[in-house]
């Protein structure tokens, strides 16, 4: 039988690879067609769900906005979400339906707008039996950003499911809270829900350490 | 996902890796936040869990960087190899407690020999090599190992001050079990006399940070009349279940 170690915790652990920046260059490795690169046999790309997911349609769209009020145009973002009913679908295979894991890039050529061809997630139930609104997490990572931003994007038109989610409550401030919630329009034709962050400065997005 | 509501990660040390706002790496300035994280204390299944790759298909030579980007003979191509010193990058994706992390995706990025990303932004006049693209991926084997053939990168200047040059590095991206052991970072080459110079390496605090972020010279694994072979660990965030088994 292992004998328990008596020494601190602190003493036996490694440390975490420090991160460093993603730098000017991520989509060379991570979104290849942005940086002009041949796509491989398969790519993890912006298009979470097919036609035969289930779900509303949507997409997401936004914008990373640096302290200047200028928009972020090298950004690579990654989008982790919960399908229809409220569950992850950790199995990553483009030849399934839907997948919670998609990445896309913000670009010069797109008016560093990223986007992601989704469906609307259901409310993922927390093992006390509570359920947190439907939220996709995202994390941004770009030149000058030195370890990955994390949020989550909340949908304007879920007020109730808003009210009672417990991470949405875990930020004290409310008005700050409002920096999470994407806002539902119509764009040729399909739903969106946009979603701008603000790295720095007024309306600052709220980021998580977890 | 072998975590359940019941895991937690240790936490992560913002002190050993780099500040958001790291006023001698100019672009952080604009682009750190100002606010204070807001913490999850318990994290939820969100973060516990995260995609597993093992069904994305991968190329013969995905993890191949002297053959995956070769012109095609057939198509009236060169069919050369790229130019630059052959090495071997290879090392062990392990937790903070030292258990390995198989069957995770690790994918690298870099400049190829002459210091130049095949990047439309990029315009520093060392050329493009023809042979050579610059991205790789594989999944970890069974016991945490993952490798990679490619060239040695070369330094090249960028804009920061009057005359700032990056060392040698190769950006290495590694999943883990979940999206709360996501990490990027950089790994830099045993005795580039760039690595003390650079003001993105300087954003770590803690000289063993940079210690840890530097590829070995592995004459072992090198290969004679072949390729030298450097080896980098990478160290994910520890899960730790907060129940054991045998605790009811």
């Amino acid at each position: 039988m292992h004998q328990p170690n008596s020494r601190p915790l602190a003493d036996t652990l490694l440390k975490e690879t420090a991160s460093q920046t993603a730098g000017p260059y991520v989509h060379i490795g991570l979104a290849l067609d942005i940086a002009g690169l041949p796509p491989r046999d398969e790519e993890i790309g912006p298009q979470l769900a097919g036609d035969a997911a289930k779900g509303e349609p949507i997409e997401l769209v936004g914008r990373v906005i640096d302290g200047n009020g200028d928009t972020v145009r090298d950004a690579l973002l990654e989008a982790w979400q919960a399908d229809a009913d409220g569950e992850y679908q950790c199995q990553f295979d483009l030849a399934a339906p839907f997948n919670s894991f998609g990445r896309s890039a913000a670009t010069a050529q797109n008016d560093g707008e990223w986007r992601f061809t989704t469906i609307k997630p259901g409310a993922v139930t927390l093992a006390d039996g509570r359920r947190m609104a439907p939220h996709v997490n995202l994390a941004i990572f770009a030149r000058g950003i030195n370890i990955q931003l994390q949020t989550r994007l909340y949908f304007d038109d879920e007020t109730d499911a808003n009210a009672t989610c417990p991470i949405l409550n875990a930020i004290e401030s409310p008005t700050r809270r409002q920096t999470l919630i994407a806002a539902r329009e119509t764009r040729e034709g399909r739903t969106c829900y946009r979603f701008d962050i603000r790295l720095q400065g007024e309306g600052e997005t709220v980021f998580f350490d977890f | 996902m072998p975590y359940n509501d019941d895991t937690r990660f240790v936490p992560r040390d913002r002190e050993w890796h780099p500040p958001a706002h790291a006023p001698g790496y100019k672009t952080s300035v604009a682009r750190s936040p100002r606010q204070a994280l807001v913490s999850l204390v318990a994290p939820t299944r969100s973060e516990l869990a995260g995609p597993d790759f093992t069904r994305l298909r991968l190329g013969p030579h995905d993890n191949d960087l002297l053959l995956n980007f070769r012109e095609d003979p057939a198509l009236g191509g060169a069919a050369g190899l790229p130019i630059g010193e052959r090495i071997l990058l290879f090392g062990r994706v392990v937790d903070q407690f030292g258990k390995p992390v198989p069957q995770t995706l690790v994918e690298m990025w870099q400049a190829n020999a002459g210091g130049r990303y095949r990047h439309q932004k990029d315009r520093y006049l060392a050329p493009l090599d023809p042979n050579f693209g610059g991205v790789g991926r594989c999944l970890t084997d069974a016991d945490g190992w993952y490798r990679f053939r490619t060239i040695k990168p070369g330094p090249y200047p960028w804009p920061n001050d009057v005359n700032s040059w990056r060392p040698a590095h190769i950006h290495v991206s590694v999943m883990g079990p979940s999206i709360s052991t996501r990490l990027i970072t950089q790994m830099y080459f045993e005795g580039d006399p760039l690595i003390p110079l650079c003001p993105i390496v300087n954003t770590l605090r803690d000289p063993e940070a940079v210690a840890t972020m530097t590829g070995r010279l592995d004459m072992a694994r090198s290969r004679s009349m072949d390729c030298l072979a450097y080896r980098f660990d990478l160290v994910v965030r520890g899960a730790v279940q907060t129940y054991f088994e045998n605790q009811g």
